[in-house]
Formats: structure tokens, C-alpha cells, sequence
């Protein structure tokens, strides 16, 4: 038992030698199986979450088949429905929303790495951490009322008048749109870019960026082509998480986003992502079939941010040595 | 100097600076949405607004008693269902373990945390609504409970991680079995920083919208009992700031200014009693 | 950890306290649907109450769509809708479901144009146009046409529609359905339509919402959201020629010819009605969708004794609150319906 005095290492730790001989009453037993159910439940709640949403989709998978993700229209008169126009508005916002977001919390990131002092450091990453705690809808309520005359008033035309020439900036700007969706969801999303970030340049040895200054770098020089490359992975990763985040919000992006499904390169241009349609038609859909086309949509936007979340989990694992304690013991 | 130097010592100071900006640019973010908040929801804010009940659609006046004592006994049946299930799930985890179910356990809690909360909505409906036939205060503490469930299990067993050995072996000197040691010593130790973050999981949950539309529902008026629907403040934010009415507009403000301010208490008041004492993980 | 507990004790008792509130013999429906009369129910669900303490009628706005939707799942006690049922809709029913209508409402073209004050004409052919997306701009030659001496800017039209299941909708497709064999073979009418174009916002409200922000924006909502919220509404040309704008004399002409040759189920539908002059064309009854068997007896008298209250005292509040009082030949036959409610 020579192992490291602080953590607590379960197979080291034996239970009372006394009470073997009464193995199934064996109140120890009782406390590993009830612990056990607890823990199991989890992966017992995945499983029935994804069975639920597999079923109840099943009419709209058996009719409209892998058509379903290439199809735009979505006609509920006529019964016929296609993911495109929301995948297309969840990817798009999303996309947007990082190119905003990742600059931004990276360059912060940096900041607090490497040049503020550790109490300014921890204490700004500290305000970050709030700002990722402010409610949705809170954002969607500053979005309505703040942003969206802002945008339709200022940005917009401005953006139009310098860079109309760009499929993005064409058309009329209702405020209302892709662009708008991507700004809120962008400043949701930065706070997860740069503590992941931070966290993952902080875990860097202090000898790589020693190194390179004793070669004569200058500070910016040695953060951005020693310390950041080798942090790239694990920055990766706080960008797959922050993707992952940004393709589930709803309430700030039903807000602001239009609620027109339908597909345009134009940023100032109404759309619908997966998660807003579900907020506003999910209670209100007749008849089985657009129920379950919605729930299909559903399974969908599960199987990305399941997917994203494993991959990013995964990348800032690798880059850092705490990591998210997947590796096992 | 030569131009190169120059250059690589100007850009130096330019792209630094930048980042300065963006660390500023971030922070005041926070700043600016607090203070907007205070400034426009803070002359709402009445004895009225935390005691009546809504008006009817288009006359003025009326509060939002009921949507807060919504909110209140929705986090009660979230935390009375998740916290349990989260804390015995961290224990087993840290105290039991072997290789692959606490990975697989570990890994899963962390996806379903980043699960969107609508997706958490659609299943507390298929799960609870459906079969009982109406919508509940019962199906959105469900619906956040599950919510509440990762964050607490991975928090507890990380604390439980950081008790000392020691602790464990002492209690075992002493005679304890190992479900005593647990609860006696190690719990204990640890409660602080799972307290914490049983507390955090609750604010996070308590500004969940998506989840309670189709489970909690809504209710112009007190909502008895668990059986029935009820109204939330972040559902009452979105429905008031989605209308068009002025009166509705402005107690939006004032609810998104409480809504926001309990978050925000909550998370300061935790984390700073966290790191007051032993250092804590960040979830 | 104390704190926690005392908090959790306190919120512990209000729960306790609350439930007991149950206790006394309380009946508790629930309802949800339509936003088109929501006004109007909200202030006899509030004043019913107060003459009869015992019920409590929680009702949620959240579009006819979702008033069906949730009456066929049965997670409500009854639903609300303006547009009636379709015979598809009422199979899926477990019991027979009974419309009954409770107050006419109009459908007007609301537009936020800045710099216009003067009320515009509306042509149905104009409407279409708009709707369709071929109608852009506010000066184009449909519009213009029918207000000579407005002077319409060229911006943009920009559109605003339901984002959900609505009645409201179906009144507006089923008005454009009729006057535009475009739109008829197009879109269609129902509570949910594919639209060619325009914004979409969730409930009377959220449209009224986004027409007052959005400037060179034209939507449809209900008479009471455009006069509550002081937004500007057009007249509307009808069948006979005539531009009307929507009140309550026009509201009750048009379903004058229908009140007298109203269907057993009561689903009919008033828009473009021919031969009056006074009537508006986009206006519609409202129904209550009720179950016709219940298997709580409280529910059940609760509901038939509110749908007397509302066909009598409740009447007197529709038109402070613009909405048409039901004919009385409809107020009759509705009373003898009653009966079927079991």
C-alpha cells in the first residue's frame, strides 16, 4: 500500500474482514448495491431517453427514410416534412456563433494564462464562470429588446453598405435572423471556449515557454507558436464543447432567430434551428406524424450533441493531466 | 535594431494587447447584462410584482407570486429526486468502483450534461406527462431532476476523491465497516464541497425553460398540490417578453432581474465559500 | 447545511399548505388552445371565478394547434380553437368532442409603415399577393391602387406569420383559400401552412409583438391585440365591393346569414360572406372544444355550468373587449347542446 497518501484507491481499502461469512446481509453489500442502482441509473436513463425518442419517431423514420435529411419543405398540411431548413439554421448559427466566439475566448484565454497575474487571472476566469451561469431565456430577453434594434437600426446597414457586396449581407435586415442568433449565441458560448482554454494552457510546463524566450522570443511569440501548439488539442476540444452547447440552445435563439424554416445564404434572413422548432411546434403538433417527425428532429440534435461532447471530452482529455476523470482510477 | 525586431517587438505589444481586449471585452459582458438588468428591472420591481397573481390578459397590474412559488417547488422536486440518485451514484464511483462501469458511468454523466434541455423536455413528456395524462409540477421536477443527477455525481465523487486517506484508515482502525466509514468520516469531510455543488446544479436548473414548456406547463393561478401545472419564472419571462404587451414587457424585466440575481447570488456565495477553504475542482 | 434544511422545511410547508387548498372541494380544470379569444377568456375565467371560489379554470394560450393536439392526448380538460376540428381530428378522438362556439372575432391586416398613419385598403387580391411573397413592396401598384392619395414608401414588405399551430391562421388560409385560387392550391388552409415567406412569431401575441418592433411589417392577428397594443389596421375589401374595417357591426353581419342555418356541430365558417354589404369578410366564430363525456361528475357540472354563465352573464364583456356577441339563435340551439354533455 504504498501508494499516494490522498486519494482514496477502492480496491486498497478492504471491507470488514468480520462480516464475510454473511455475505448476502452484509450491510457493506447493501450500501455497494445501492450505491451500484444510483450510479447504473444514469446509464439506465441514456438508454430509455434514447429508446423513447427512437419510437416515437418511428412513423416519420419508416415514411420519409435518410430523405427526411435532405428534403426542405415542411408542410404540415401536406404531411410532408424535411429536416434541411433546421439543420441547416442549427449548423449555420452555430458555425457563425464560434468563428465570433473562439477569437475571442482564446485570445482571453491567453490573457489569463500568461499575462495577468494569477489573482487577476483566477478572479476574471471567475466572472467568466457567472457569465456562463446567466439563464437562456435571459439572454433571449437582452436579444428582443437590445439587441435586435440594434442590429435591424445600426449593424445591419452597416454591414450591408461595407460588405454588401458578400452573399451574407444581402437583403433586407429585419434585425431578425441568422446574424443576430449567432451574436447572442456567440457571447454564450465564449465563457466554455476560455476556461477550457485557459485550463489547458495553464496545464503546459513552464520549461516550453522558458525555452523558447531563452532562444529570444519575444512573449507573444513564445505563447502563440510554442505554448498554443501544444495546447491546440485540448483547445479543439473546448471548441467541440462549445459547439456542442451552442446546437442545443433554445430559448435565446427562438427569440431571435425568425421561426421561418426555410434556407437563405443571406445572415440577415430569417431561419429556424432544430432546437427552436421543437419549443414552439412540439405541443402543438396534430396528428402522429408531424409528432413524430418532430421527435425525429429531436433524435437528431441528441445524436450530435452526444457525439460532439464525446469527442470533445475526449480531445481535452489527451491535452490535459486532470482532465475530466475518464481515465480510469 | 533592425526592421525585424522591430516588427516582432511591435507585434508582440499589438497582438497582447488584443488579448487584454478580449479578456475585457468578455468580462464586461457580465457587467453590462447585470447592470442593464438592475437599471430596467429594477424599477419594477414591487411588493405587488412578488405578491399578486397575473391580471388578465391586457389589464395591468397583477404579479408573479405563483410563478416564483412555481420555480421554488419545482427546485425542491428536482433536488428531492436528483440529489440522491447523484451523491449515492458519486459514492459508489469513489468508494467502490473497479474499471468499467464507473467509467462507462463517468463518461455517460458527462454527455448527458451537455444534452440540450429540450431534448430532456421531450423525454420527461414521452415519460411522465403522457401516461399520467396531464402536465405537472411532478413531470418538470422530473425533468429538471434529471438535470441535476450528472452534475451532482460528478461532483461528489470528485470531492470524495480529495478526502485524505488518512481519514478512511483511521475509521477503519476504529473498528467501522466500510458503509459506516463512509457516512460517518468520509461524507462529512466532504460535505462542503458537495454541498456546493449540489447547490450550483440547482441554479443552473432553475433557469431551465425548454424542459418545463411541455411538462410543467403553465397556470394563471396558484398551482395546489404536485398534480397540477405550473408556472415558472423563466416560462412567465419568455411568454411575457414574446407578447406585446407593454405591462407584460416590463415584468419581464423585473422576473428576468430576480431570476438572474438568484443564479448569480448562488454561484458567488458558493464558489467563493468553496475557495475559501479547500481548493476546489471546477465541474 | 441548516440553512438548507430550514429553507427546504419552509418551502416544504407552503407546498403542504397549498395542497391543502385542494382539500376543501376545490375543481381544478385545465384548458389550453387558441390565442385568437384568449382576452376574452382570461377575463371570464377570472370573473367566473370570482362569482364561483371553488373553480379554478387555468387556462394556457398556446395556439388552436396545440388546444387539439392536447385534447386528443388528453392532458386537458377541454380545448379551445378557431378553426373547427377537422373530421380527420375528431376520429382520433376517444369521445365525441362538441364545439361550442363562444364569441366572433375578426382576423385584420395589422402593419407597422413608418410615415403611414392614414388607414389602408385592402384588396384580397393585394392580401394574397403579400402573403405569397409576389407582393414586396409596400408602394406596388396592388396596394396603391386601393389608396389613392396615401403616400406608401418603397421599402420592403416584410411579413409575419404564426411560428405555431393556429386558428388565427386557419381563419386568415381559409379567408385567402377563398378569394385566391393560388393560394388555394399553394398553401392551403389549416392551423399549420408552409408560408412562401415572412417572420414567425409564436401566438396572437408574439405576431402582435413583432409587428409593433418590426418597421414595413404586416401581420394578422386578432381585432383586441391590434386595438390593446394602439397598432394600425386595414380595411378590407369584401365580397360586395365594400372596404370595411373590422368591428363588431361587421363582425356580426357576417355571421347574420349563418346564424340562421347553423349546422348541429356548429362548424361553419363566415369568411367572404356574400350579399352584405356590412360585413367584414375575415371574421370567424371562436370554439370551445369539449368533451361530451367526462368521468369526474364535478368537472363535468363545472363545465356545463360555465358554458350557461358564458352564454348568459358572460356575453355582457365581449364587445368592451371587441369581440361580436353570439347571435341568439346560436345562444338557443348551444343551450339545448348542452345536454349533451354527459
Amino acid at each position: 500500500m504504498a501508494t499516494t497518501p490522498n486519494a482514496a484507491t477502492p480496491a486498497d481499502v478492504p471491507s470488514n474482514p468480520q462480516v464475510l461469512s454473511r455475505r448476502w446481509f452484509n450491510a457493506d453489500d447493501i450500501a455497494h448495491l445501492v450505491t451500484l442502482i444510483a450510479a447504473a441509473s444514469i446509464l439506465l436513463i441514456t438508454v430509455l431517453l434514447v429508446y423513447q425518442l427512437w419510437v416515437l419517431s418511428a412513423e416519420a423514420r419508416t415514411k420519409f427514410g435518410w430523405h427526411f435529411f435532405f428534403t426542405q419543405t415542411w408542410d404540415p398540411v401536406a404531411g410532408d416534412f424535411g429536416a434541411l431548413p433546421f439543420i441547416y439554421g442549427t449548423l449555420v448559427t452555430s458555425a457563425v456563433a464560434l468563428l465570433i466566439a473562439v477569437p475571442l475566448g482564446v485570445g482571453a484565454a491567453i490573457f489569463l494564462a500568461e499575462l495577468a497575474p494569477p489573482k487577476l487571472s483566477s478572479s476574471l476566469s471567475f466572472v467568466s464562470d457567472l457569465l456562463a451561469a446567466v439563464p437562456s431565456v435571459i439572454y433571449g430577453l437582452l436579444g428582443v429588446f437590445l439587441l435586435v434594434p440594434i442590429m435591424r437600426t445600426t449593424v445591419q446597414p452597416a454591414l450591408k453598405k461595407t460588405l454588401g457586396f458578400l452573399p451574407f449581407f444581402k437583403g433586407p435586415s429585419y434585425g431578425i435572423g441568422f446574424l443576430t442568433a449567432s451574436i447572442v449565441l456567440a457571447i454564450m458560448i465564449v465563457p466554455f471556449v476560455l476556461s477550457v482554454s485557459r485550463e489547458v494552457l495553464l496545464a503546459i510546463p513552464r520549461d516550453q515557454r522558458e525555452a523558447a524566450l531563452a532562444l529570444g522570443a519575444t512573449k507573444w511569440e513564445s505563447t502563440w507558436k510554442v505554448v498554443v501548439p501544444a495546447a491546440r488539442i485540448g483547445i479543439f476540444g473546448s471548441v467541440f464543447l462549445a459547439l456542442a452547447r451552442a446546437l442545443g440552445e433554445t430559448m435565446a435563439v427562438t427569440m431571435v432567430i425568425g421561426n421561418n424554416p426555410k434556407i437563405s445564404e443571406s445572415l440577415f434572413s430569417p431561419g429556424y434551428s432544430i432546437a427552436a422548432v421543437l419549443a414552439n411546434e412540439f405541443s402543438e403538433a396534430t396528428g402522429n406524424l408531424y409528432l413524430s417527425a418532430l421527435i425525429e428532429l429531436g433524435l437528431v440534435l441528441f445524436l450530435l450533441t452526444f457525439i460532439l461532447n464525446g469527442l470533445a471530452r475526449l480531445l481535452i482529455l489527451v491535452t490535459t493531466a486532470r482532465g475530466s476523470g475518464v481515465l480510469p482510477s | 535594431m533592425s526592421m525585424r525586431l522591430v516588427w516582432r517587438k511591435s507585434l508582440n505589444v499589438v497582438m497582447l494587447s488584443l488579448t487584454g481586449l478580449c479578456a475585457l471585452l468578455t468580462v464586461s459582458a457580465l457587467f453590462f447584462i447585470l447592470g442593464y438588468l438592475v437599471w430596467n428591472g429594477g424599477k419594477d420591481l414591487s411588493w405587488s410584482f412578488f405578491t399578486h397573481l397575473p391580471a388578465p390578459v391586457g389589464e395591468e397590474g397583477g404579479g408573479m407570486a405563483n410563478a416564483i412559488l412555481g420555480t421554488m417547488k419545482l427546485l425542491l422536486l428536482a433536488a428531492l429526486f436528483g440529489v440522491p440518485i447523484g451523491l449515492l451514484g458519486g459514492v459508489y464511483l469513489a468508494e467502490f468502483g473497479g474499471r468499467t462501469v464507473p467509467f462507462l458511468v463517468r463518461y455517460t454523466a458527462d454527455l448527458m450534461n451537455g444534452v440540450p434541455s429540450i431534448v430532456m423536455g421531450i423525454f420527461a413528456y414521452a415519460l411522465v406527462v403522457m401516461p399520467m395524462h396531464h402536465f405537472s409540477t411532478f413531470a418538470g421536477g422530473i425533468a429538471l431532476g434529471i438535470m441535476v443527477i450528472p452534475t451532482v455525481l460528478r461532483n461528489t465523487e470528485s470531492f470524495l476523491r480529495d478526502v485524505p486517506r488518512s481519514l478512511r484508515e483511521g475509521a477503519f482502525a476504529l473498528g467501522a465497516n466500510k458503509w459506516r466509514m463512509i457516512a460517518s468520516v468520509v461524507l462529512p469531510a466532504a460535505s462542503r464541497g458537495i454541498l456546493t455543488g449540489v447547490l450550483l446544479a440547482l441554479a443552473r436548473v432553475a433557469g431551465e425553460t425548454a424542459p418545463l414548456l411541455f411538462t410543467a406547463f403553465g397556470n394563471r393561478y396558484w398551482s395546489p398540490g404536485w398534480n397540477q401545472p405550473t408556472a415558472s419564472l423563466p416560462v412567465v419571462i419568455y411568454t411575457y417578453a414574446t407578447g406585446p404587451y407593454e405591462d407584460w414587457h416590463r415584468q419581464a424585466w423585473a422576473a428576468g432581474l430576480v431570476l438572474l440575481g438568484l443564479v448569480l447570488i448562488t454561484n458567488i456565495l458558493v464558489r467563493a465559500f468553496l475557495t475559501s477553504g479547500t481548493a476546489y475542482e471546477r465541474t | 447545511m441548516r440553512f438548507i434544511k430550514k429553507l427546504s422545511l419552509l418551502v416544504g410547508l407552503l407546498a403542504i399548505a397549498t395542497t391543502l387548498a385542494t382539500a376543501q372541494g376545490q375543481v381544478l380544470l385545465n384548458a389550453a388552445g387558441a390565442t385568437f379569444p384568449y382576452p376574452m377568456y382570461s377575463k371570464w375565467f377570472d370573473l367566473y371565478r370570482q362569482v364561483h371560489p371553488g373553480v379554478q379554470i387555468n387556462y394556457q394560450s398556446i395556439g388552436s394547434g396545440g388546444g387539439i393536439r392536447q385534447l386528443l392526448d388528453k392532458t386537458v380538460d377541454f380545448g379551445a380553437s378557431d378553426g373547427p376540428m377537422t373530421d380527420d381530428q375528431l376520429k382520433q378522438a376517444s369521445v365525441p368532442i362538441l364545439h361550442f362556439p363562444t364569441v366572433m372575432g375578426a382576423d385584420v391586416p395589422s402593419y407597422n409603415v413608418p410615415g403611414v398613419s392614414a388607414e389602408l385598403n385592402f384588396t384580397p387580391e393585394a392580401l394574397a399577393g403579400i402573403f405569397l411573397g409576389k407582393v414586396t413592396k409596400w408602394n406596388d401598384p396592388a396596394i396603391a391602387s386601393a389608396n389613392s392619395g396615401v403616400k406608401l414608401p418603397g421599402d420592403d414588405i416584410v411579413v409575419v406569420h404564426r411560428s405555431d399551430g393556429s386558428g388565427t391562421t386557419y381563419i386568415w388560409t381559409d379567408y385567402l383559400s377563398k378569394v385566391s385560387p393560388e393560394w388555394q392550391t399553394k398553401v392551403g388552409k389549416a392551423t399549420s401552412v408552409n408560408w412562401p415567406v415572412g417572420l414567425g412569431g409564436k401566438g396572437n401575441e408574439g405576431v402582435a409583438g413583432l409587428i409593433q418592433q418590426t418597421p414595413d411589417s404586416i401581420g394578422y392577428i386578432e381585432l383586441i391585440y391590434a386595438v390593446q397594443n394602439k397598432i394600425a389596421y386595414g380595411r378590407v375589401k369584401n365580397a360586395t365591393g365594400a372596404f370595411v374595417k373590422a368591428d363588431l357591426a361587421g363582425v356580426s353581419a357576417a355571421a347574420a346569414a349563418a346564424a340562421k342555418s347553423m349546422p348541429d356541430d356548429f362548424r361553419v365558417s363566415i369568411t367572404n360572406p356574400e350579399g352584405n354589404k356590412a360585413a367584414y369578410p375575415i371574421s370567424s366564430f371562436t370554439w370551445l372544444l369539449i368533451p361530451s363525456k367526462f368521468t369526474d361528475a364535478k368537472k363535468r357540472d363545472a363545465v356545463k355550468d360555465f358554458l350557461k354563465w358564458m352564454m348568459t352573464d358572460g356575453q355582457q364583456y365581449c364587445e368592451g373587449l371587441a369581440y361580436a356577441k353570439l347571435p341568439k339563435e346560436v345562444v338557443t340551439k348551444e343551450m339545448k347542446a348542452i345536454a349533451l354533455i354527459q
